[in-house]
């Protein structure tokens, strides 16, 4: 018996997929019409194992159809849940930006994700969430890709003097670095505040 | 009005000490009219200090004792988890999930094997399911007994973190009777537990819940009516409710705010819809709130524990799923296909087939997630987690901005921030 | 003291003493990070009272402590930080590396942590564990103890010429 992500467990919100599907396929719906061509796939739960629809939408228009999917209330996905990215290195468009969205009223989630290659920047979410400072930042210490209008693109969890991204596929997990002193203030960043 | 700033030395604005090569003539602006220029320091608060919990740095301008202008640091416990998790069997990795919140590690032990069991589409056993739900009320109680308790020493009430930490050496006998270990558990495994609870443990658990009852009582007694107590934290460190949401709040601080979202209600697992418990919401969002309601939460679990040790039965804990069950050391030792399907579970690892998943819970702190993306191998492509401390962090700068160091001192007591799962 | 320099009888007589004040009032400066941390503040706290050993003076300024107690991860970004801790405590001191991530990376071989304190500072004694249970760390607090009795410390063969500092 080989199960998998599509099998609903019971006590694992088992039913989620029946409970939301219709409102996930008209939602899925009314985001075709209203942004086009920028909705560049769409992979629903049943037939592609995730477990919540995965909307891939192009790098620019990702402002738009996050504050959409956050102010219009058949959508009403007001919470942004987590801010990740992914490394699928074979493929051309190497990084995939993951934005988890859950909604405080129908209590059902989404994940929205842009494909971007290396080197092409990302435009910031800021405007839509204020909390997608740090984690845009996290993307960029870990990964290195970068963001269009980010007020403080700097490392967050790696000593500002280190070199490479850590979570990228070719970064080896032993790459050791050693730094003789301690991080000095940034009083620029002191004064930016 | 005579101009003083002659008088007054002048502090010389020699930055070479700060390890700035190349900007030692920058002159911050002088004001001569303000009496109070000469009086603004940059303070670092840095990653070895008695209140940052764990190690957290944040510069600060201040005016007097007024913090001005600040940013964070932190990273000084970054143990590259996400990294390990694509080069670590999925087995192997439970041993990491405890060290993300180490105070309630067996809430992150339970959430990742909810996880993976998700992408695999298997399903346990009702009395592990129990066990797992009790676990995890006690260790969210456990965790709400440090915040509190840490959040009171850190402004001198030391005698509340005794009794709360007594209580909590009495929950780790206890889990040190189930699992052998006191702070990082590692219980849960893919599929099962690792090893079913002891004879009576259930209803020891229940005599530790109802003596917990009771010291909660006295620790309320001690502190809430406090008028030092008070004066600190009523009205310290306000986050209204929409800010909550715009830094991505959840768990204790979002309900101290007002917004009424409780996973175990809302996104129900496990059994939580067959067990009875309140969700405490506050409206001032201030420090006094926070407190308030994990004090509540502390009875509302122990309810839950004492419901669930009243229902558990005895049974199997061992999912018969032939990909994770892991074979019983009498089959290992005896039969060569036991020995080979150990071996090969050990080793190689099962495979998780491909797909992703973001799986969360309700943590002590707030919202925990693991997001997996599998490609059918037996470690996993990419190991996301969401620690609810990350984006709680974010939002001190803006709390404290124009406050008092004292209140940065209260606010950061309140939010509870473990540094395991911001840096992971 | 002798007149070639060497140790005679009060010189020891008062080591005897002196070791022994020293031994009874070691003050911990408690450099917890990560989940060691939690089971140093149980090592401190009512059920496995450290103050009967003396160390109860917990101090936060490396001035005014004897005994640095690393407990937890100490990653690349940390080490320049505990080195200046270190270097700021004065004479004598010792050094207690609290758990399997101080004394040796633990379970973390990874880029960003050091694998071990003993690459940065010097170590007196070692306590394994994953967090090390509170008498595991009440038995290494007495081994020390017992290190500063006999003079074996790094800090009194340091005294005595037997080391160089590092």
């Amino acid at each position: 018996m080989d199960t998998d992500i599509r099998t609903p467990i019971p006590t694992v919100y088992g039913d989620q997929t029946k409970k939301f599907h219709d409102v996930w396929v008209s939602q899925v719906e009314l985001l075709k019409q209203k942004f086009g061509n920028a909705i560049e796939e769409v992979r629903m739960p049943v037939e592609y194992p995730t477990d919540v629809p995965i909307v891939y939408v192009a790098k620019d228009s990702i402002v738009a159809v996050l504050s959409a999917l956050r102010n219009d209330p058949s959508f009403g996905y007001n919470f942004l849940a987590d801010l990740s990215c992914t490394d699928e290195t074979p493929n051309e468009k190497r990084f995939e930006m993951v934005y988890q969205l859950f909604s405080h009223s129908r209590f059902n989630r989404i994940r929205v994700k842009v494909r971007v290659r290396e080197g092409e920047k990302v435009p910031t979410v800021i405007p839509v969430w204020i909390s997608a400072n740090w984690a845009e930042r996290e993307v960029y210490d870990m990964f290195g890709v970068e963001f269009l209008n980010h007020p403080d693109l700097r490392r967050i969890l790696m000593d500002h003097r280190w070199e490479g991204h850590p979570l990228r596929k070719d970064y080896p997990l032993r790459g050791y670095q050693v730094f003789p002193s301690p991080e000095p203030i940034d009083l620029d960043v002191l004064e930016r505040q | 009005m005579t101009d003083i700033s002659k008088e007054v030395p002048k502090i010389p604005r020699d930055l070479s000490r700060f390890g700035l090569p190349g900007k030692i003539d920058i002159q911050l602006e002088h004001d001569p009219d303000d009496l109070w220029d000469e009086s603004r320091m940059i303070v670092n608060i840095g990653p070895t200090h008695p209140a940052m919990h764990g190690a957290l740095r944040m510069m600060a301008k201040v005016n007097g004792e007024i913090i001005e202008k600040s940013y964070s640091e932190f990273g000084y416990t970054h143990r590259a988890k996400e990294k390990l998790g694509e080069n670590r069997t999925y087995h192997q990795f439970i041993v990491y999930t405890d060290r993300l919140n180490y105070c309630s590690a067996l809430i992150n032990n339970m959430t990742y094997a909810m996880a993976v069991e998700r992408l695999m589409g298997v399903e346990v056993p009702t009395r592990c399911i129990w066990l797992r739900m009790m676990c995890m009320e006690m260790a969210r109680v456990i965790d709400h007994l440090i915040c509190i308790g840490i959040a009171a020493v850190d402004m001198g009430a030391f005698t509340y973190f005794l009794y709360g930490f007594h209580q909590r050496e009495e929950a780790y006998t206890l889990i040190e009777k189930l699992c052998g270990a006191r702070l990082t558990t590692s219980y849960s495994r893919i599929g099962g537990l690792m090893h079913d609870a002891p004879e009576g443990w259930e209803k020891e658990v229940k005599v530790w819940a109802k003596r917990t009852l009771a010291v909660i009582d006295e620790m309320d007694q001690l502190l809430t009516g406090n008028k030092i107590w008070l004066k600190r934290t009523v009205g310290a460190s306000v986050f209204p409710k929409e800010k909550c949401l715009e830094y991505g709040f959840t768990g204790p601080n979002a309900r101290g705010a007002g917004i009424d979202i409780d996973l175990r209600r809302d996104q129900p697992v496990l059994f939580y819809k067959d067990v009875e418990f309140d969700v405490p919401v506050a409206q001032n969002g201030d420090a006094f709130d926070r407190y308030m309601i994990r004090l509540e939460e502390i009875r509302q679990s122990l309810n839950i524990l004492i419901q669930c040790a009243d229902k558990i039965k005895k049974g199997p804990i061992w999912s018969e799923d032939k990909r994770v069950r892991i074979p019983e050391k009498e089959v290992v030792f005896n039969t060569m296909e036991g020995m080979i399907h150990h071996f090969k579970f050990f080793m190689t690892g099962f495979e998780v087939p491909p797909g992703e998943a973001y799986t969360s819970f309700e943590a002590a702190n707030g919202e925990l997630g693991f997001y997996i993306v599998s490609k059918g191998e037996p470690r996993a492509h990419r190991m996301r987690i969401r620690g609810p401390s990350f984006w709680h962090y974010q939002a001190l700068d803006p709390m404290v901005k124009g406050k008092y160091l004292g209140d940065l001192v209260a606010a950061l007591g309140s939010i509870n921030i473990i540094a395991g799962e911001i840096d992971r | 003291m002798g007149k070639d320099g060497t140790a005679d009888f009060f010189t020891t007589r008062l080591d005897v003493i002196v070791n022994w004040a020293r031994k009874n009032s070691a003050w911990p400066l408690p450099y917890g990070t990560s989940c060691c941390g939690i089971e140093m503040m149980a090592t401190l706290c009512s059920d496995y009272d450290m103050a009967r050993f003396g160390a109860e003076a917990v101090r936060f300024s490396p001035r005014q402590a004897d005994l640095l107690i690393v407990a937890g991860i100490i990653t690349s970004k940390m080490a320049p930080v505990l080195r200046n801790v270190y270097d700021q405590m004065s004479e004598p001191k010792w050094v207690m590396s609290f758990g399997a991530c101080a004394s040796s990376g633990g379970i973390f071989n990874v880029y960003s942590v050091a694998q071990g304190i003993d690459t940065i500072i010097p170590v007196d004694i070692y306590v394994p564990g994953c967090p090390p249970a509170p008498e595991g760390v009440l038995n290494g607090l007495l081994r020390l103890q017992q290190m500063i009795d006999a003079g074996a410390t790094r800090s009194q063969r340091m005294e005595k010429g037997l080391e160089v500092p590092r």
